[in-house]
């Protein structure tokens, strides 16, 4: 079971720190994050593509999940 | 590459509409001024009475209800709150402090800069250093904690006081007070500020414009989407004082500025030092809150409380310079926010030890799937 990341109601960059710390800890392999605002899903979308990793958005309701895969 | 477009010109309208703004009658150099702005509405409604800097700007109102607008139509509005709130009060507070010191929010520094006023480069080098300064506090564990949805009534809450204050602005009763000498008596006609003000909103709610967010991004990840944004409103500003003449290069005699360097680089990085523990300058807490985020509102009170404050203690800077208890508040405000700083990243690092994971308290679902 792949551990989610839950970023919910942190405003950035808290978000993309949580992340970041994550691509630097893992280097390749699969993040899950778990983010409810539009902001903080384009925001760690950009991190993603500057970083290149692939990224994968789901949404379910008002809440996003984001799979970033390298 | 869509996305940079969105930002580049949401920048670019931005620097038009500041020169179309100065044009048709506000100060020089102050399109837009959300610091600026925000001091004049604390002085309209009269909690300062400085008789210079009073008047309701439309331009602000503008904003939250074109931010509004904006989020509604994407369905990004969402009620949100408890987190810190009276910390957030309280660092806003003290950044705006800073930022009359220095005299413009990160947006007028941008704008000063564009109309050759080399004082903001002072202005601008702080900031830099502020967020600089906050970021290590990022790092070591600083969180104002996690914004939880509210019932829905209080996203609205703002917008409604918004609102009122746009009522007392179009019936000016005898105890609201507009300037009729200084910078708050030179205003772009009403329609034009609040159109302007809309337009912006709009744009800086779906690019999410911040200029502390620009550095900070650029310094963590070496990402300048946001900073592409602030290029934009430099260069079309600039061009537009080019070609208006109203381009003076210089560090004298510049409209409602000062040539102190070093208290310019100081009271712009207490800005930024409090706007990147925030998580965004002022106009980005002045968009936030028109999202429905109730934090990020009461951090817009705090900025008028603090200009009011700083108003009616003589502490906010004027084209003669920082006074001495600007210049003493300013070195408190710093020493306050450390102490703040210290005892968040304190208090977060201990409950991570004996929880494990603060962060995911009360919130165990996520770690389901």
């Amino acid at each position: 079971m792949q551990e989610v990341k839950d970023a919910r109601g942190l405003l950035c960059p808290e978000p993309l720190l949580i992340v970041k710390k994550e691509m630097d800890r893992l280097g390749t392999g699969t993040i899950k994050v778990l983010v409810d605002s539009a902001a903080a899903r384009d925001n760690i979308s950009r991190l993603a593509k500057n970083q290149k990793w692939n990224i994968d958005i789901t949404q379910d309701g008002e809440e996003f999940l984001l799979q970033l895969t390298k | 590459m869509k996305q940079k477009w969105t930002i580049i010109i949401a920048g670019a309208i931005t620097g038009l509409m500041a020169i179309l703004l100065v044009k048709y009658g506000n100060p020089a150099n102050m399109g837009y001024c959300i610091a600026c702005f925000l001091r004049d509405i604390s002085g309209g409604l009269g909690l300062q009475k400085v008789a210079t800097v009073q008047y309701i700007r439309p331009e602000i109102i503008g904003m939250v209800l074109g931010a509004f607008g904006a989020a509604v139509a994407t369905r990004e509005f969402k009620s949100l709150g408890g987190s810190s709130a009276l910390t957030r009060f309280l660092l806003g507070f003290i950044a705006m402090i800073g930022m009359l010191v220095f005299l413009g929010c990160p947006l007028r520094a941008i704008l000063r800069l564009a109309g050759g006023d080399l004082n903001a480069l002072w202005g601008i080098a702080g900031l830099i250093a502020g967020v600089g300064l906050g970021l290590p506090f990022l790092r070591k564990g600083f969180s104002l904690g996690r914004a939880m949805p509210q019932n829905k009534s209080n996203g609205y809450v703002f917008i409604g006081m918004v609102i009122t204050v746009f009522i007392l602005l179009l019936a000016k009763p005898a105890y609201i007070i507009f300037s009729t000498e200084g910078p708050a008596s030179m205003r772009a006609p009403l329609a034009l500020a609040l159109m302007a003000g809309v337009i912006v909103g709009v744009l800086a709610q779906r690019s999410r414009l911040c200029l502390a967010g620009g550095i900070r991004d650029f310094i963590l990840f070496r990402d300048s989407y946001l900073l592409y944004g602030f290029a934009a409103i430099l260069i079309v500003a600039l061009i537009g004082n080019l070609t208006m003449g109203t381009f003076k290069l210089g560090f004298e005699g510049q409209p409602i500025a000062h040539s102190d360097g070093p208290w310019n680089f100081l009271g712009m990085a207490l800005a930024g030092l409090c706007a990147v523990l925030l998580g965004g300058c002022p106009l980005r807490q002045l968009i936030s809150a028109s999202e429905g985020n109730t934090d990020s509102a009461v951090t817009v009170l705090g900025l008028i409380a603090g200009a009011a404050f700083a108003h009616n203690f003589g502490l906010a800077a004027s084209a003669k310079g920082v006074p001495a208890a600007g210049q003493t508040a300013v070195l408190i405000g710093f020493a306050a926010v450390f102490v703040i700083a210290f005892f968040v990243c304190k208090a977060n690092l201990s409950v991570r030890g004996v929880k494990a994971d603060a962060g995911s308290q009360g919130r165990e679902r996520a770690s389901l799937s």
